[in-house]
């Protein structure tokens, strides 16, 4: 096996050294009647070739996103990912090393992420951030935890234009550690009153924006409400492009951030891995979840990086911990920096303008298709249609003409009316002749 | 001719000088500056028309202050993170022997066929028709994981072992919960000796922590656990092989006590490297148990993620499995996302279905290795633990007594008392040598835990290598060459790293110096 | 006179009529290491014998920091905020924890004077 280097030579003059009969001897403590006696019924080693072959039979099945008119959002978007980020993140120091825990010998990863704390604290204008979460949506609960710790109270209220499987994840984490989690009715419109909704014993109040159906939102209102009544703001975003041409939650006031980076540096990739940003007001440095890198200085005085603020973690605080994780999204958070490094201020707030430009321009051009409504005023790369007929079938029809048109929103709100509405996004790798391709599908489908 | 300028060819008398350089370099061992330091806010490193104008829809939201991110061209994006890269070590570097965490080899193949863009470049939420080769790929990953574990059905969707606990752990919660009996099981049986995210995760869905204390032989008492069992208690929760490198043998007895007792038995299987292919934790009597992809079934570590961490299912907790899942039926292979199909389902855990770039990894990994190749992986790392424990027993302390391990063998710190060193000290050393240390103290059981797990990925000649560079430091301590390791390390990028400095006075980002008076 | 009692916990208490000032004892912190952070409870949380009332962190380690006896907190040493290494520098001087009202001073009686402390400490090895 080409994995193994162990020969059989190898094997008997180990065993000769150690003084064993047999490797046997070494699972003596597994019940004699447990031990499987032969081999599994499941295929025996192939080679790399017959395994490549395998797996790219089985990718041929899946229409990728590049290779067709594309359109789909709603939580995961698809960039252009520069060469240079994907051969980086294959580099072995990075894509074969483990968590930095012996700091001497891991500056690598421990100073990338001291840059992708600064990065993402920036782009979100927050004070500080941690080394990243799973993705956004475990990110959001483990804000609404922190929001528990730090208000003593135990209830969130949830935005009905926040992501449904966000409001899902955040509900089951809710139901399971016994607090209470109020979620809005769908705010196609946004505009609900979500002040009207705190009471006392309300700790956060969890707002998406963009939010799930492309309304920018301004939450420097709710945040002054939350102020007075003692809650805290929970901000969440879902495509991090944004923050390079919309004001930053930080900006409107909220307390802590939870986001979804995915759209910088990594790829669709079916659901994950993703990168989940969390970053948070100074003063609730200590309640912060996750790994956070720290400067200090070695024993001849040079600068150097380090985890720190390590007793908050479940390594040293077990039943305490201000969280059960033990990792974050390390290649995928090194994905991020590389690109937002490549893209600069300049190229950002550029690649954001273009976002915004394509998708005006396809709300335009889906707008004039006769029986189609653009609903929103506001919005940055992503917004909502309503068509005649019913939006999923609609979608199948479309991906059967070659075109993946967005998501239904029946998919991510089932039973709830709202089978006319489909969310449209469309990013920096649409052309002008994918957008009227859609437009005429469209048309042709309806 | 050739050589007219008269240049040495030998070295000389040039080694051994202590040489203060200019740049702070030592030749190839290259300081990086800060992103921050050495980019520019107008730079970018991608070419992007600016778009034809037109009517923004921001409504007056519009971003107008300096963000503060710099930018670097291609090339000196490349040069930043080529260096940094340098400052790491890693498995295709060298023997990375973590006790727990099982480095083992990440083939290249695996991320190729990642990046196939039938896998790579495909949507969570375009329609399910357009994607029937990603969800076979899951059912058959899934056959897999449930054939190997001797399982009845697998949760794909945890996105690391810790976030798999919660996923196991909830699943217990619904089960109880469905019995009525939510108010009165509270109680989660732990083991001294588990890792960390297992009291956290029980304590944050709610439970309280008993721990079970080890026996002298770093194993659990099924006696202690039935004594420790009643009407109070939900689940217990045990690493098998536990994190001592043992295997539990009275596992069938306490499985069979916990069930007769009404609860539910999580098995941490950050260990299954172990086992795989030599028992299976279903006919143990396990309930739930996680996989770690990035350590059995060797997708990347990545300096700290992602992971991912299916978790395997007992017939009894199956049905509260979370949403979205795979169903074959009549009408063939499909994701099942609403939770009204799925009534008992504890509900959802991520936005979207799971770690699909780890999927593909681990498959390509399994498919490789096949039914056979797997089971001599297992015998080939246990046996490399074994051979290092019987190679360093008569210098090296273990807490439980000198006794056949499984992938990882425990030593402790009781041999290094006389010498005034501790157990950091030795791992620091070991830099020197050009190894990274292997897990210390942990298991908490063990006082100044060394945990060392070689994996199968090692030669025979690397083993024996490491094997001798460990008795040299060894002996070194025993004769107090203490200096040795007191200063350790010396020939890493950094010396030792001041941590009481970085928690006292936290700088978690880079903040522009106020301007130097000229 | 004040006197000074020690809990198995190692927390010390310097009693003065019926308030004392709680902190920890210099085993204590030497056995933690540097002292990075130190949470301190809210002026006038009351705590029983024995639970948690404030907690230290080192870099590795974070222990909880006992009330030996009944109390409530009426003064906070706001100072080991800014400065936790003054634990580790001057543990029974100026890196008091709390002062307590005591509520039941005869939960005192259950302490150990400064002789008996001093042996149980050499009996931890």
């Amino acid at each position: 096996m080409r994995y193994l280097p162990l020969t059989s030579e190898d094997r008997s003059d180990m065993l000769a050294r150690i003084g064993a009969s047999g490797v046997d001897a070494f699972f003596s403590d597994i019940p004699a009647e447990k031990r499987l006696a032969q081999t599994l019924d499941l295929p025996l080693r192939k080679s790399e070739m017959e395994v490549s072959r395998l797996l790219s039979g089985l990718g041929a099945k899946n229409t990728a996103a590049g290779s067709v008119p594309f359109f789909v959002g709603a939580g995961a978007y698809k960039h252009h990912i520069p060469a240079s980020v994907d051969h980086l993140i294959q580099r072995s120091e990075f894509l074969t090393s483990y968590t930095p825990y012996q700091p001497e010998i891991a500056q690598g990863t421990l100073q990338y992420i001291f840059e992708f704390q600064t990065q993402v604290a920036a782009l979100t204008g927050m004070d500080v951030a941690n080394a990243s979460m799973y993705d956004g949506s475990t990110a959001t609960v483990e804000a609404v935890l922190m929001a528990h710790r730090i208000t003593g109270k135990r209830k969130a209220v949830l935005s009905g234009g926040l992501h449904p499987h966000y409001a899902e994840t955040v509900r089951t984490f809710s139901h399971m550690t016994g607090d209470a989690s109020t979620a809005l009715p769908p705010d196609v419109f946004a505009t609900e009153n979500m002040g009207a909704m705190i009471d006392a014993d309300t700790s956060c109040v969890v707002v998406q924006t963009p939010d799930v159906f492309g309304n920018l939102r301004d939450l420097s209102p709710l945040a002054e409400i939350c102020k007075a009544k003692g809650a805290l703001l929970i901000a969440v975003f879902t495509e991090a492009v944004s923050l390079g041409l919309v004001t930053p939650p930080g900006a409107m006031g909220a307390d802590i951030v939870a986001g979804e980076g995915q759209s910088i540096g990594n790829s669709l990739n079916f659901g994950g891995p993703y990168v989940g940003l969390f970053a948070a007001k100074a003063r609730y440095l200590r309640q912060i979840p996750g790994r956070l890198c720290g400067e200090t200085l070695d024993a001849e005085g040079r600068r150097g990086f380090v985890l720190t603020l390590s007793t908050r973690e479940q390594h040293i605080k077990r039943d305490k911990a201000t969280s059960n994780i033990c990792t974050n999204s390390g290649l995928c958070c090194l994905a991020f920096t590389i690109h937002m490094t490549l893209l600069g201020e300049a190229g950002l707030r550029r690649l954001a303008r273009i976002n915004h430009a394509n998708a005006v321009d396809l709300a335009d051009r889906l707008g004039a298709v006769s029986g189609v409504e653009v609903l929103n005023k506001t919005f940055f790369n992503e917004f909502t249609i309503r068509v005649p007929c019913d939006g999923a079938e609609l979608i199948e029809r479309l991906a059967e003409k070659g075109v993946l048109g967005g998501v239904p929103v029946s998919r991510l709100l089932p039973g709830r009316g709202l089978d006319d509405l489909i969310l449209v996004a469309s990013s920096e790798v649409n052309t002008p002749d994918d957008r009227a391709a859609y437009a005429q599908a469209l048309r042709g489908a309806l | 001719m050739l050589n007219r300028q008269i240049r040495a060819t030998t070295a000389g008398d040039s080694a051994r000088l202590e040489v203060e350089t200019f740049t702070s370099n030592r030749g190839l061992a290259l300081e990086e500056g800060l992103i921050f330091e050495i980019g520019r806010a107008e730079v970018t490193g991608v070419d992007l028309d600016e778009p034809a104008p037109f009517e923004p829809r921001l409504g007056g939201l519009e971003r107008k202050d300096p963000i503060g991110l710099p930018g670097l061209s291609e090339p000196e994006t490349l040069r930043h993170y080529v260096r940094l890269s340098q400052k790491n070590y890693s498995i295709d570097s060298g023997l990375y022997p973590l006790g727990s965490c099982t480095m083992k080899h990440n083939p290249r193949l695996n991320e190729a066929v990642a990046r196939l863009p039938g896998f790579a470049d495909i949507h969570p939420l375009q329609p399910q028709s357009t994607v029937p080769g990603a969800l076979e790929l899951i059912e058959d990953l899934a056959h897999w994981l449930m054939t190997l574990t001797g399982m009845d059905a697998v949760a794909m969707t945890p996105k690391a072992g810790a976030h798999g606990e919660v996923c196991g752990m909830m699943a217990i919660k619904a089960a109880i919960e469905a019995k009525g009996e939510g108010e009165t099981r509270r109680i989660v049986l732990a083991p001294d000796s588990a890792h960390g995210t297992n009291p956290a995760t029980a304590a944050r869905l709610g439970f309280e922590v008993r721990s079970i204390p080890a026996r002298a032989d770093g194993t659990v008492d099924a006696a202690e656990v039935e004594r420790l069992l009643g009407p109070d208690v939900a689940a217990i929760m045990l690493t098998n092989p536990n994190t001592c490198g043992l295997f539990e043998k009275e596992i069938v007895e306490i499985a069979a006590a916990t069930r007769n007792a009404g609860a539910y038995f999580y098995c941490d299987g950050a260990n299954f490297n172990a086992i795989m292919g030599k028992t299976r934790p279903g006919d143990l009597g396990v309930d739930a148990m996680h996989l770690n992809l990035h350590k059995t079934f060797s997708t990347p570590h990545g300096g700290g993620g992602p992971g991912a961490g299916p978790v395997v299912l007992s017939g009894r907790l199956a049905p509260f499995a979370p949403a979205p899942f795979l169903r074959r039926d009549e009408n063939g292979l499909r994701l099942v996302e609403r939770l009204d199909e799925a009534p008992y389902s504890l509900g959802r855990l991520a936005a979207f279905h799971g770690q699909m770039g780890m999927f593909v990894r681990a498959y390509a990994y399994m498919l490789s290795h096949g039914a056979d190749g797997l089971r001599q992986a297992a015998e080939d790392a246990v046996l490399s633990a074994n051979y290092i424990r019987a190679s360093l027993n008569d210098l090296m302390s273990q807490p439980f007594g000198d006794r056949p391990c499984m992938h990882e063998v425990l030593f402790d710190d009781a041999w290094l008392k006389p010498t005034g060193l501790t157990t950091l000290d030795f791992a620091k050393a070991m830099i020197d040598e050009g190894y990274h240390p292997m897990t210390i103290y942990f298991p908490l059981v063990a006082h100044g835990a060394m945990l060392i797990e070689p994996t199968e990925s090692e030669s025979k000649a690397s083993l024996d290598l490491f094997i001798a560079t460990m008795r040299d430091l060894a002996m070194a301590a025993r004769r107090g060459e203490t200096e040795r390791f007191l200063g350790a390390p010396v020939y890493a990028p950094r010396r030792r790293l001041d941590e009481t400095r970085a928690a006292r006075n936290p700088v978690l980002k880079w903040t522009r110096p106020p301007p130097q008076p000229v | 006179m004040p006197k000074i009692l020690y809990s198995k916990d190692h927390e010390y208490i310097r009693v003065d009529g019926d308030t004392g000032i709680v902190g920890i004892t210099d085993y204590a912190q030497s056995q933690l290491g540097d002292v990075v952070f130190v949470e301190l409870p809210l002026i006038g949380k009351n705590v029983d014998k024995g639970a948690e009332a404030a907690v230290v962190e080192s870099v590795k380690a974070a222990s909880g920091v006992n009330a030996p006896v009944s109390g409530e907190v009426i003064e906070i040493n706001r100072a080991l905020e800014e400065t936790p290494a003054v634990v580790n520098e001057d543990p029974a001087g100026k890196g008091w924890f709390m002062k307590l009202k005591l509520s039941n001073p005869s939960e005192l009686d259950a302490l150990m004077d400064e002789a008996a402390y001093g042996a149980y400490v050499q009996t931890l090895g």
